[in-house]
């Protein structure tokens, strides 16, 4: 049928590794915007869940690095990590291989993207997931951005991603959802974790929900591993998202610092309105 | 100086259960076949991820190295800060792409 839902959230490690350590009313508040993303998801009845993601060295590394790749397979496995480290019990996750080919097929039209018919899931994906499928009983897709190893893809290219992906769900009989996945601001597993900053953060979500793509794109990697930490360069994945709802806006349902996770954690979605005029006259 | 091979090692001891193993029951013989100075060597060989940090291994691949090893998080964070103490700034990757920030 076409793209139905569309929104963000984060995954850092912590928000299940480290519950514990969190102020637990912040916490509790933030997971309870997680349930409602989940419900909001699953009132759009999806098929498919496209997760977009930026995974931290599971599967892909400097020997072979796509700047894209879309998962392909029937099934996947994760979390990587120890159980217990990331509170996550190690579990098998539905795919649609058909499905994800079709998606990739179409997007190869426009855009050049890797495939994965074998991909193990990190916390990048698994801690979005245990809160948003946790009967692992929807299929899902993922799609990895490279935000570790530079060179990165550009921001640009990253908006014009989540249009092409956009533009192929579109193709496709089947209900598809997509989230995208990652910082904001954070200096993830490095001496200077837990520090967050919270007036980049909200600077950038207010251009996040707006849509302003010209505002979106317009960051250096420089600036924003200077003002947002290596953590930043995952705001790739929330700017495929406002591609792929490119002239819709959205909301912030949940944002706090929580020094405990390492992250600004964020809810937000978009609305999902009519793909631009631009690609129907394509 | 060859980050790119610990990284590699570090990865693949992170994802592949046979690389464990391997690691576990014959490390001299794992280890020779990565491009590895005697420093590297032997900062993989006695966990120390305070200078594996400083030689500029991704945070991303060392903490999951951390964890691997048995570290919980308030160890494996004293460890890099300890790491910079004793071995000075990140000597390159990542870490050092801001030029004010280079050792």
């Amino acid at each position: 049928m076409s793209l139905v839902f569309a929104g963000v959230c984060s995954h850092a490690p912590g928000i299940t590794g480290r519950a514990q350590r969190a102020d637990p009313k912040v916490r509790d508040a933030f997971y309870a915007k997680l349930a409602e993303l989940r419900a909001r998801l699953e009132a759009a009845m999806p098929d498919a869940l496209i997760v977009i993601a930026a995974e931290h060295f599971a599967n892909f590394f400097m020997n072979n690095m796509p700047a894209y790749c879309m998962g392909m397979a029937d099934q996947y496995e994760g979390p990587i990590e120890d159980e217990q480290w990331l509170a996550i019990k190690r579990t098998r996750v539905p795919g649609n291989a058909d499905l994800a080919r079709r998606i990739v097929k179409r997007m190869m039209h426009d855009i050049d993207l890797a495939y994965a018919e074998e991909w193990k899931f990190d916390h990048g994906i698994m801690v979005p997931l245990n809160f948003l499928t946790p009967r692992y009983d929807l299929a899902v897709i993922p799609v990895n951005i490279n935000c570790q190893g530079p060179p990165l893809t550009p921001l640009h290219r990253a908006y014009e991603f989540g249009r092409i992906l956009r533009r192929a769900c579109d193709a496709q009989p089947e209900r598809i959802a997509v989230v995208g996945t990652g910082g904001i601001s954070h200096w993830p597993a490095t001496p200077d974790s837990g520090v967050i900053n919270e007036t980049w953060d909200r600077a950038f979500l207010d251009k996040f929900v707006h849509n302003r793509s010209d505002e979106l794109v317009a960051y250096s990697d420089e600036e924003t591993f200077r003002d947002a930490g290596q953590g930043g360069f995952e705001i790739r994945t929330f700017i495929a998202v406002a591609g792929a709802t490119e002239g819709s806006t959205g909301e912030v349902l949940f944002y706090a610092p929580i020094p405990a996770f390492a992250v600004g954690c964020t809810v937000a979605v978009m609305t999902v309105g009519a793909a631009s005029r631009r690609d129907s006259a394509r | 100086m060859s980050l790119y091979y610990v990284q590699k090692l570090l990865y693949q001891l992170n994802r592949d259960p046979h690389v464990r193993e391997r690691f576990a029951s014959s490390r001299d013989s794992l280890l020779s076949e990565y491009e590895l100075t005697a420093e590297e060597r032997n900062a993989i060989a006695d966990g120390d991820i305070g200078l594996l940090y400083v030689m500029g291994v991704n945070g991303q691949i060392l903490m999951h190295y951390s964890a691997l090893i048995g570290q919980n998080w308030d160890e494996y964070i004293a460890a890099m800060r300890g790491g910079v103490k004793v071995h000075g700034p990140v000597r390159g990757g990542l870490y050092t792409m801001l030029e004010d920030r280079k050792p």
